[in-house]
C-alpha cells in the first residue's frame, strides 16, 4: 500500500544513523499533520460532531430536557404532516430518478445522430448552473393558474379551446318574463312554442359592450326581416341600448346582435336542427316541418371559460415540482449517459447493424445492457439528490399548498425552525435523512476500498 | 436497392430525430426566455398578461426594472453578500482540500487510512443534519448571523468532496516526480506549492468552479445562518416571494441577475464545469 511505499522513499539512499531516521520521520509526520489538520478540524467540529449531536438530540423532547427514547421516531409515523412528507419523498424517489434516467438515456442516444449534438448538450445542461431559487421563481411564474399569466396554462387553454371551442358569453343571461326560461343545465329556451314562418327576437343582457365580439352588428334590420314558408328565423340580440333609452324586450335601433351564438330548434324534446348566429345575431332554420318548436340556446354558450389546470393545487403540486426538477437535471443524466455511450465498443454495434438488426433492437439488446453500470450510477446519484430536495419545494409550493407538497427536508426545516420549534422531532427527521443515504455511504466506501486494491 | 431504401429510411428517421430534438431544445429554452422577458416588463403589464404578449406589443420592454434594482439597497447589499460568501468559501475549500489531499495521497501520518475512509463516508451526509447543532455552536461563538459563519459551514460541507477529488487526482501523479523533488532536498511545502499545485491545476479548476456555483446558488444554509444584513441574493429574493404576483418586477430581474453569474461561468468554463458536476455527483 502507498503508506509503506512513501516511508521508504523518505529515507535517503545511503544507510543513515537510526536516530536520524527517526527524527526525519517524526518531522515528516508533524508536517503531514499540519497539512491535514485544518480540514480535519472543520470536518470534526461542523460535520462529525453535529451528526453525533443530532443522533443524541433525537432521543430528547422538544425542549431538550427530558429523555424520551424512541418517542420522536414513533411520532414521525403518527404526525400526519410528517407522514405526508415521508409519502411525498417516496413519490419523489420512485418517480424522479426513473424518469430522469429514462429521459437522459433516450436523449443521449438520439443526440448522437445529429451534428449539433454539442450545442444541444450545452443547452440542456445549462439549468444545472441555475440556482433552485431562480428555477423555483421561473416555474412559479410558468405554473401560474391564470392562463393570462402562466405560460403552461396559456398553452393548455389554447389547445383545449382549439379542440373544444370557447363559449362566447359566460356572463349573458335573460331578463325574467321576456320570453326565455332558464333550464337547470344552464341553457335557455323559449317559454312559448314557435312555428315555422315566424321571426323571433331573443333578448339577452349581462354582456358588457367591451366583451362583444369586434364584428358584432346591429340587430334591428335582421329582426324586421320576415321568414319564408317552412322557415324559422330570428335574432339573438343584446337587449340593452348603450347610453340608455331602449325599451326592454324590443330590438331597438341601437342594439347589437350577438354573433356566434348556438341556437337549436327542439321538437318534442328532440333537437331537430341547430345553427349559429351571424354577425348581426340573426339565425335561420330552413325546411322545418309544420308544428310547434321550442328554440333553445344551449348551455355551452354560457359556460364559464376553461381556466386550465390548477398546477399548484393540492393534487398536482408534487408532479408540478418534479417537472421543474426534470428541467434542471435532465441535462446531467444525458451528459453522463452520453459519456458512457461514447465508450461502448463500436464494433459490437456495427456487427449488429451488419446482421440486419434495426435501431430499436440494437438499443434494447446491446446499448442498454452495456450501459447498465452507467445507468446505475446515474440512478443512484439522482436518488441521493432527490431525497434531499428542499429549495424547489420551498419556493414553488404556494403557502397554503406547502403542507401538501412537503418532503422530508422541508418538513425537517419547518419542524425545527419554521414555527414548529420541536428540535427533538427535527433532529429525528435529520437522522432519518442520514439513515436513508447510508446505503450510498456504504456503496462509496466499498467502491473506494476496492479501487485501492 | 436494399441499401438505398435503408438510407432513405434512415434519412427520414434522422429528420424526425432532428425535429424532436429541436422541439425539446425550444421547450428547455422557454423557461429562461420567459424569465428574461418578464424581467423587462412593468408590474402593470405583468398583472395584465403573460410575457408572450411582448411579441405583439414589444413596446412593453424596458430596462427600468434593472435600474430600479440597482437602487434597491437590499438587493445590491445581498448581491455583494453573495460574492463575499462564495469567493472566500471557494478559496478556503480549495486551499484546505489541496493541503489535506496531498497529505492523504503522499505523506505518512497515523490513522491515515481510516481518516480518509471517514472522509469518503462523509461525502453523502446531508447538510440538514448539521443545521441545528452548528446553529447552537455558532450561537455560542457569536458566528450566528454573520458571513464568516455561513462561509465556515459551507467550507466544512464542501470539504469531503473536495478532499476526495484532489486526493485521488494527486495520487495519480507519477511517484518518480515526487521522489526526484525530495532527492533535490525540497521541503514538503515547496514540493506542494511548486509541483503538486501546478500539476493538479485541472482538478483544482473543476473543483473551484463547482464549489463556487454550489455556494452561489445555495439558499438553505444562508436561510438559517445569515441574518438580514448578511443574507445573499437567494435568501433576499425568497423573502420577497410571499406577496407573489404583485412583485414580478422585482423577482424576475432579481432571479435573472442571480443566475446570470453562474450561467456566464458555465459557458466560460463548460468543460471544467461539466467535469466538476459529474465528479461531484456522488454528493
Amino acid at each position: 500500500m502507498t503508506a509503506t511505499v512513501v516511508t521508504k522513499e523518505t529515507r535517503p539512499g545511503t544507510t543513515p544513523a537510526p536516530d536520524r531516521v527517526r527524527r526525519t520521520r517524526r518531522r515528516g509526520r508533524t508536517v503531514a499533520l499540519l497539512f491535514v489538520f485544518p480540514a480535519l478540524l472543520l470536518l470534526g467540529a461542523l460535520v462529525v460532531y453535529p451528526v453525533l449531536f443530532s443522533v443524541g438530540r433525537s432521543f430528547f423532547d422538544a425542549s431538550g430536557t427530558r429523555f424520551v427514547g424512541g418517542e420522536n421516531y414513533a411520532e414521525m409515523f403518527r404526525d400526519p404532516a410528517t407522514l405526508k412528507a415521508i409519502r411525498n419523498t417516496t413519490i419523489w424517489v420512485v418517480v424522479a430518478p426513473a424518469l430522469l434516467t429514462g429521459l437522459g438515456l433516450i436523449l443521449a442516444v438520439l443526440v448522437e445522430k445529429v451534428r449539433w449534438a454539442t450545442a444541444f448538450k450545452l443547452l440542456l445542461f445549462m439549468p444545472m448552473a441555475v440556482s433552485f431559487l431562480a428555477a423555483g421563481i421561473i416555474f412559479r411564474l410558468a405554473y401560474d393558474e391564470d392562463p393570462d399569466k402562466g405560460v403552461l396554462n396559456a398553452a393548455v387553454v389554447s389547445v383545449h379551446d382549439a379542440f373544444a371551442g370557447t363559449s362566447s358569453y359566460p356572463t349573458a343571461r335573460a331578463r325574467d318574463g321576456q320570453g326565455l326560461t332558464k333550464e337547470a343545465d344552464g341553457s335557455y329556451r323559449t317559454s312559448a312554442s314557435v312555428t315555422p314562418g315566424r321571426t323571433v327576437a331573443l333578448g339577452l343582457v349581462g354582456v358588457l359592450p367591451g366583451d362583444l365580439p369586434g364584428d358584432a352588428k346591429r340587430a334591428s334590420a335582421a329582426a324586421g326581416r320576415t321568414a319564408g314558408h317552412g322557415e324559422l328565423g330570428g335574432v339573438v340580440y343584446l337587449d340593452f341600448t348603450p347610453g340608455g333609452g331602449g325599451r326592454q324586450g324590443r330590438v331597438d335601433p341601437e342594439e347589437s346582435g350577438l354573433p356566434e351564438m348556438k341556437v337549436q330548434a327542439v321538437r318534442d324534446g328532440k333537437t331537430v336542427a341547430s345553427t349559429t348566429t351571424a354577425a348581426d345575431g340573426s339565425f335561420r332554420f330552413e325546411d322545418l316541418d309544420d308544428g310547434a318548436y321550442t328554440l333553445k340556446l344551449p348551455a355551452s354558450n354560457f359556460a364559464p371559460p376553461y381556466e386550465g389546470v390548477s398546477w399548484l393545487g393540492p393534487t398536482l403540486v408534487t408532479p408540478a415540482i418534479i417537472g421543474a426538477y426534470l428541467w434542471i437535471w435532465t441535462g446531467f443524466a444525458m451528459v453522463l449517459i452520453g459519456a458512457g455511450l461514447s465508450t461502448l465498443p463500436r464494433d459490437a454495434l456495427e456487427a449488429a447493424r451488419m446482421d440486419g438488426a434495426n435501431e430499436w433492437q440494437i438499443f434494447r439488446r446491446i446499448t442498454v445492457p452495456l450501459l447498465a453500470p452507467v445507468l446505475t450510477v446515474v440512478f443512484v446519484t439522482l436518488v441521493i439528490n432527490v431525497m434531499k430536495v428542499f429549495d424547489l419545494v420551498y419556493i414553488i409550493a404556494p403557502g397554503p399548498v406547502q403542507e401538501d407538497a412537503t418532503v422530508l427536508a422541508t418538513q425537517m426545516w419547518l419542524v425545527s425552525f419554521g414555527g414548529g420549534n420541536n428540535q427533538g422531532l427535527g433532529s429525528a427527521l435529520g437522522v432519518l435523512l442520514l439513515l436513508l443515504v447510508i446505503p450510498a455511504m456504504v456503496f462509496n466506501v466499498r467502491r473506494f476500498r476496492r479501487s485501492q486494491r | 436497392m436494399n441499401t438505398a431504401m435503408n438510407r432513405v429510411r434512415r434519412g427520414l428517421g434522422n429528420g424526425l430525430v432532428q425535429a424532436f430534438l429541436v422541439v425539446v431544445g425550444l421547450v428547455w429554452m422557454t423557461p429562461l426566455a420567459g424569465l428574461f422577458l418578464s424581467s423587462l416588463r412593468s408590474a402593470e403589464d405583468s398583472a395584465k398578461g403573460g410575457w408572450w404578449t411582448v411579441f405583439s406589443s414589444p413596446g412593453q420592454l424596458s430596462f427600468d426594472n434593472y435600474s430600479a434594482l440597482l437602487k434597491n439597497a437590499g438587493i445590491t447589499q445581498a448581491f455583494w453578500n453573495t460574492v463575499l460568501i462564495s469567493v472566500p468559501t471557494t478559496v478556503l475549500v480549495v486551499v484546505l482540500a489541496a493541503l489535506a489531499g496531498y497529505a492523504f495521497a503522499w505523506l505518512d501520518f497515523p490513522l491515515r487510512e481510516p481518516l480518509f475512509l471517514l472522509v469518503v463516508a462523509l461525502l453523502v451526509v446531508p447538510v440538514q443534519i448539521g443545521l441545528l447543532p452548528v446553529a447552537k455552536l455558532f450561537g455560542q461563538l457569536g458566528l450566528f448571523g454573520t458571513i464568516p459563519g455561513v462561509v465556515l459551514f459551507h467550507v466544512a460541507y464542501g470539504l469531503p468532496f473536495a478532499v476526495f477529488l484532489l486526493r485521488n487526482y494527486f495520487a495519480e501523479m507519477p511517484k518518480e516526480m515526487l521522489e526526484a523533488a525530495r532527492m533535490d532536498g525540497g521541503s514538503e511545502w515547496r514540493i506542494f506549492t511548486r509541483l503538486v499545485l501546478p500539476v493538479g491545476r485541472p482538478a483544482i479548476a473543476s473543483l473551484a468552479i463547482f464549489q463556487f456555483l454550489w455556494v452561489w446558488n445555495d439558499m438553505l444554509v444562508a436561510l438559517l445562518f445569515a441574518d438580514s444584513s448578511s443574507q445573499p441574493l437567494t435568501v433576499q429574493l425568497q423573502s420577497q416571494i410571499r406577496q407573489f404576483g404583485s412583485n414580478v418586477d422585482v423577482l424576475a430581474p432579481g432571479a435573472f441577475v442571480s443566475l446570470v453569474v453562474p450561467v456566464v461561468v458555465f459557458f466560460a468554463f463548460q468543460r471544467h464545469f461539466v467535469q466538476g458536476v459529474m465528479a461531484g455527483s456522488v454528493k
